[in-house]
């Protein structure tokens, strides 16, 4: 089976005034050529500190350990030169806030430009039309008069456009899309899952898909992992999880979406209860166990391993 | 944009007669009067003086024949420097004070910026400390500290070797003359816009969109120059426009220690002196300079921000 991009026994860990935070621990990912992976969990879960240490981008005082191999490359090891032959060429990233990650001092053909100029030694004029090309594709419309315009001057969706064209301008293998419609209206979501989609046919790009909405992850994913407390607590196929998920965590989840069907039972919102752990001060055990409905003295002692698809010593029972 | 600048230069019409009024009143409200330092004078004397400097009349008539003289140029005789007209004052001071500064300016420039850039990419290593250092030291010593020492070791211990320095004044009126006023005249500036650019800088490398051009795999010196840089001058544009203001207008300490015949010390002897006139007429080149200044950080502003815009009603 052959993998596009391997993550392997990843760690990502911050130095703060008040500590060390374990922000992902162990984890391991592999992802397919053209495949949807969607990675799940709550704010703080790690879900997109996997990726940004995967593509270089931590904060100056986070460290990573383990492996990311792209192509040969470890890109953990890479030095800054190699790293930036694979980011936004083979690699790509999008983000979520698609008003704050485009610099607001420059024109959109400028900074759509720049990747061709930089990584495929174009001319402005020959990055200028490809650009144009490429904004035509993700169907922004009046892309031509889009190109001298500044971010500001847009509509979120647009933006968020901008930011997949830029993404796509050098057929990446790999586009990670870090939350790409948080920010967005519902129906400007859609349109941009549809376009994520379109992507995923038309060019074979594998996507992951880092979302804390499972319906996100439901419409595009074909595998989903899920991450809580830095750790990835189930894995599989996308559909198997939704229909009988293993992890009590996962259960609990997909139980919180409010779903139309049940709507004459369920007059409060289902909620899991209690609060995601401080990553500094994780329970022993398994970090779900306070929350757990299943937990008992083994889950307050022993912290279960990722064995097959699930980390859960109920999951037989699940 | 140029229908922009008109009108602010419009409103700043206004708010340049309420500084000259403001001055005008304060300085006739100080006690004493510009003859009252000399040996004393027989009253009939002192009354021909006031008369000659038109200082019979109501104070209200005074004012308005000033201000008819001011909007023709005319600022008046010096009460202290006499047979000067202020205008012939400031005529000779001026450049002398705006060449020094516009040096101490470009140097500051050129120096706190790179060394506040250098310092935010290195943020927390020794060299970042070392800058900090040193820009706090130059922050807080005062000119009239550093003036002196700067006399001590290049003009007198380092005398008769190739880095000895005049200690100032015009002198052949050669470029070395110049050496130390205006590094005098730059320490401070150059200690806090290390810092501004320090910070702003730091800042900018947080952004977002700097993240967004790491991605992109350009290398890290592009994302800095051309994603990050412009981002950060914005604090050090804002506080570069009354400093600009101030530096061109000279420092009383650096021109009274290297006995440079500029219009700082004007400032404070004119004050003192209850010259009327000369502090009026530095008093409104100063504030027109302000306020010229304020408009160029505003309009400077759009050039770094496309999101600002000032032409939209």
């Amino acid at each position: 089976m052959s993998t596009v991009f391997d993550i392997r026994d990843l760690n990502v860990r911050f130095s703060t005034p008040d500590g060390e935070v374990a922000a992902v621990s162990e984890v391991s990912l592999a992802l397919k050529p053209g495949e949807c992976l969607g990675l799940v969990g709550e704010s703080g879960s790690g879900k997109s500190q996997t990726f940004m240490a995967a593509m270089g981008l931590l904060a100056r005082n986070g460290t990573a350990s383990g492996a990311v191999h792209y192509g040969g490359t470890n890109l953990l090891t890479a030095n800054e030169t190699d790293l930036n032959k694979i980011r936004g060429d083979r690699v790509a990233m999008i983000f979520q806030d698609p008003m704050t990650s485009l610099t607001p001092h420059m024109k959109v053909g400028k900074q759509l430009g720049e990747v061709l100029i930089h990584h495929r030694k174009m001319s402005a004029r020959e990055a200028r039309a490809a650009a144009l090309d490429m904004l035509k594709r993700v169907h922004v419309p009046e892309a031509e008069r889009r190109l001298d315009m500044y971010p500001h001057e847009l509509s979120g969706g647009l933006r968020q456009r901008v930011m997949i064209a830029m993404a796509l301008l050098c057929g990446p293998e790999v586009l990670i899309a870090d939350e790409p419609t948080t920010a967005l209206d519902v129906t400007v979501q859609a349109q941009i899952l549809d376009l994520l989609r379109e992507v995923r046919v038309q060019h074979g790009t594998a996507i992951v898909l880092i979302t804390h909405d499972l319906g996100v992850i439901a419409g595009l994913a074909d595998r989903v992992a899920v991450m809580y407390a830095g750790r990835i607590v189930e894995v599989g196929d996308v559909r198997q999880i939704f229909r009988s998920p293993r992890h009590p965590y996962t259960a609990g989840l997909l139980s919180c979406t409010p779903s139309l069907e049940n709507r004459v039972t369920a007059t409060a919102l289902t909620t899991i209860p209690g609060q995601p752990p401080n990553l500094q001060r994780l329970p022993a055990g398994c970090a779900f166990h306070p929350r757990c409905v299943k937990v008992d003295d083994r889950c307050r002692a022993e912290r279960p391993a990722l064995v097959g698809d699930t980390a859960c010593f109920k999951a037989e029972a699940a | 944009m140029l229908s922009y600048i008109v009108r602010r230069l419009l409103i700043a019409i206004p708010t340049f007669f309420v500084i000259v009024t403001a001055c005008f009143f304060l300085m006739r409200a100080a006690p004493g009067g510009p003859f009252d330092a000399e040996a004393p004078v027989p009253p009939e004397i002192l009354a021909n003086l006031r008369a000659a400097y038109n200082l019979d009349k109501p104070l209200v008539q005074q004012y308005a024949d000033y201000m008819v003289r001011m909007v023709q140029g005319d600022f008046g005789p010096s009460f202290k420097y006499k047979d000067f007209t202020v205008t012939e004052l400031i005529a000779q001071g001026a450049p002398i004070s705006a060449q020094n500064g516009l040096a101490a300016l470009i140097l500051a420039i050129m120096i706190g910026v790179p060394v506040g850039i250098m310092a935010a990419l290195n943020q927390n290593s020794r060299r970042d400390y070392t800058a900090m250092g040193f820009a706090m030291t130059g922050i807080a010593v005062p000119n009239f500290v550093m003036a002196p020492t700067l006399i001590l070791i290049f003009a007198i211990w380092l005398k008769d070797t190739p880095f000895q320095l005049p200690a100032g004044s015009l002198g052949d009126g050669g470029v070395k003359h110049r050496i130390l006023p205006v590094f005098t005249l730059s320490l401070v500036y150059i200690a806090y816009l290390a810092r501004i650019t320090r910070a702003s800088m730091i800042e900018a490398l947080r952004q977002n969109f700097v993240r967004t051009a790491r991605a992109k795999g350009l290398p890290y010196r592009s994302v800095v120059v051309r994603h990050a840089l412009k981002n950060a001058m914005i604090p050090v544009v804002t506080f570069l426009g009354p400093a600009t203001a101030f530096l061109l207008t000279g420092s009383m300490v650096v021109e009274t220690i290297y006995a440079l015949p500029g219009i700082g010390r004007y400032f404070v002897q004119g004050a003192l002196n209850r010259d009327y006139t000369l502090v009026m007429g530095v008093t409104a080149l100063s504030a027109a300079l302000i306020l010229i200044m304020n408009l160029v950080v505003d309009v400077a502003y759009a050039y770094l921000d496309p999101r600002v815009r000032y032409d939209q009603r």
